[in-house]
């Protein structure tokens, strides 16, 4: 019981910290903005670990974050070929070719007015989509291993990146077309130089929704069937065998690899969009 | 109207795409199929098929190419079958009957349903707590905004396994995951659009002596509208999937994830496919109500679009 209390004391003092940092007058200063969160979240955790223990939370239903940390440790290479079986070769495998797949395509698309315009409904529409629904598909045609798990991927980004391309595209203005028009250029050169440059924007949207879409896809395909190893095929097993903190620390990995994958990409965005005015804020 | 054309074009290409594909992928076991009937096949005997390719086979037996689109269980079905088991398992069988798709569809509607709702609801009231509470904002953000980056559905599994151990099971578990995944896109949406009345408006409510709580009904809803519908339609997608997924982990005997999952352990290539269908015209009239919703809300705003 004392340890519930504690947990609540532990909140109260966490929220009473915070609301002086945000209140206080260095509120807008980065430190803060910082703090404030990591605060946030440090309290939650160990409410978590004070409320587990207090209450005697069995480990099959909620283990503590101190079990699961404990977990994580000690399994580093289980997590490690997990992480490389599912991340580095199904998510990022699938990833790379789906993106530079819609990419391409997009070019070919926007040189006819009539494609873009069919096809800008179509891909909108499937984008929306539950489109993970093709992985037993893909699993029976491309067998158990990461190739299925990868060509998931590619069917799950491809669309998101496709529209947000081909809209990219359109985003040079009459203008600046036209000034690459009297300075002769060609349509490669005023792709290259006009209208790619322009469409990054919009690109590096549609890979930032795509890091996250693909780490989904490769995770759930291996749901439909994998190899004894990789993130999705461990938690489904774990889950089975009750051992929950096995669970939460592929989960931690998943979560891991999912901000670190989006963070690549916003500070590749970052070094070059740099001139677009959402990055000069 | 020209758009429409142009739709239905790309339509049409993509039917005839799928049909081509459907020759190279099915040749192998149609010709399997006419060796044994006894017709005579290049080449002749399944070993040596097995390493030959594909389109090889095509054109060395090209009497084979119109079966490819009708096999039993084909690698890839043709359209045409899945639309005809799509139509069989909607409309001939009996909404009560095991065997429809409606029946399974609306296992997992009103699961997906249910979590939307709860998810919406307690976006919206979180975002307005962050809107007018600094303390949340600079707390509860940055964690909005980071879990949209990871594949939280990976917890699904672990909610379904946690929820039968304490006793809860059928709708709930399922649309508690429903409810998480729309849950953080419209936090984030919402406070989005919470904050988008720009300084005059604010100071222009201020002049006319408005109390926060006017602030809020009269300008700041009124103009979250937008962002709250776009960010609405991204969740009801990611509910839908979420009940999806929470069905296979336990072998749930109803709804759509079920039938992919029974699908794919039977070999039932047409089943897959047009539980694949369901689900994609599910979320598609899912998210047009919600365009329609949107369309006459905003209309009754005095919005033109």
């Amino acid at each position: 019981m004392a340890l519930v209390v504690l947990a609540l004391l532990v909140w109260a003092a966490g929220w009473w910290v915070n609301a002086r940092l945000a209140n206080g007058q260095h509120a807008h200063s980065r430190a803060v903005g910082l703090a404030v969160p990591a605060i946030f979240g440090l309290t939650l955790l160990l409410m978590w670990e004070l409320l587990v223990r207090g209450l005697q939370v069995p480990m099959v239903i909620l283990p503590a974050p101190s079990l699961i940390a404990a977990r994580f440790a000690g399994s580093l290479p289980i997590l490690w070929q997990d992480f490389s079986q599912t991340i580095l070769k199904g998510a990022l495998g699938g990833y790379l070719i789906g993106c530079c797949a819609a990419v391409l395509i997009a070019i070919l698309v926007d040189r006819s007015d009539f494609l873009r315009r069919g096809l800008l409904p179509v891909g909108n529409f499937v984008a929306a989509l539950p489109i993970v629904g093709t992985a037993p598909i893909l699993v029976m045609w491309f067998g158990f291993d990461w190739h299925s798990k990868a060509a998931v991927v590619v069917v799950m980004v491809f669309f998101p990146m496709l529209v947000n391309t081909v809209a990219g595209l359109r985003e040079a203005t009459e203008m600046q077309r036209d000034l690459m028009h009297t300075y002769a250029a060609s349509y490669w050169q005023a792709l290259l130089k006009l209208r790619l440059p322009a469409a990054l924007p919009f690109i590096f949207n549609g890979l930032k929704i795509s890091t996250t879409l693909a780490l989904v896809g490769a995770i759930v395909a291996e749901f439909f069937g994998s190899p004894t190893v990789g993130m999705g095929f461990r938690i489904s097993t774990s889950v089975g065998q009750l051992a929950l903190d096995m669970v939460w620390a592929e989960i931690v990995v998943a979560a891991l690899a999912g901000s670190l994958f989006y963070g690549l990409i916003a500070l590749m965005e970052a070094s070059l969009t740099f001139w677009h005015p959402s990055q000069r804020g | 109207m020209k758009s429409v054309l142009a739709v239905l074009t790309v339509v049409a290409g993509i039917i005839g795409i799928w049909y081509l594909a459907c020759v190279p992928m099915n040749i192998k076991g149609v010709l399997d199929a006419a060796e044994r009937a006894g017709t005579e096949v290049v080449p002749a005997t399944a070993r040596e098929r097995r390493d030959a390719s594909a389109l090889g086979l095509v054109a060395n037996n090209s009497f084979a190419i119109s079966s490819t689109w009708s096999v039993d269980r084909p690698r890839l079905p043709a359209p045409h079958q899945v639309a005809v088991e799509l139509w069989q398992t909607t409309v001939e069988k009996k909404i009560t009957s095991k065997r429809s798709l409606i029946y399974h569809a609306q296992v997992t509607l009103s699961a997906t349903l249910f979590g939307f709702a709860l998810g919406t609801g307690l976006g919206i009231l979180l975002a307005v707590g962050i809107v007018h509470s600094r303390v949340m904002d600079m707390s509860v953000m940055p964690w909005a905004i980071v879990s949209q980056t990871i594949p939280i559905i990976a917890l699904a599994p672990m909610i379904i396994v946690v929820l039968y151990s304490i006793g809860v099971q059928g709708l709930l578990p399922k649309a508690i995951i429903a409810a998480y995944l729309s849950f953080f896109p419209v936090v984030v949406g919402m406070v989005k659009g919470l904050r988008s009345p720009d300084h005059m408006q604010l100071d222009l409510m201020r002049t006319y002596g408005a109390t926060g709580g006017q602030v809020f009904w009269k300008l700041r809803l009124p103009s979250s509208m937008p962002y709250l519908f776009a960010s609405l339609k991204i969740g009801i997608a990611a509910s839908l999937v979420g009940a999806i997924v929470g069905e296979l982990p336990t072998g749930a005997v109803a709804g759509l994830g079920a039938r992919l999952l029974a699908g794919s352990y039977y070999g039932q290539t047409v089943q897959i496919w047009s539980a694949l269908f369901g689900a994609a015209i599910l979320a598609g009239l899912l998210v047009a109500l919600l365009g329609l919703i949107e369309r006459l809300l905003l209309r009754r705003m005095g919005v033109r679009t």
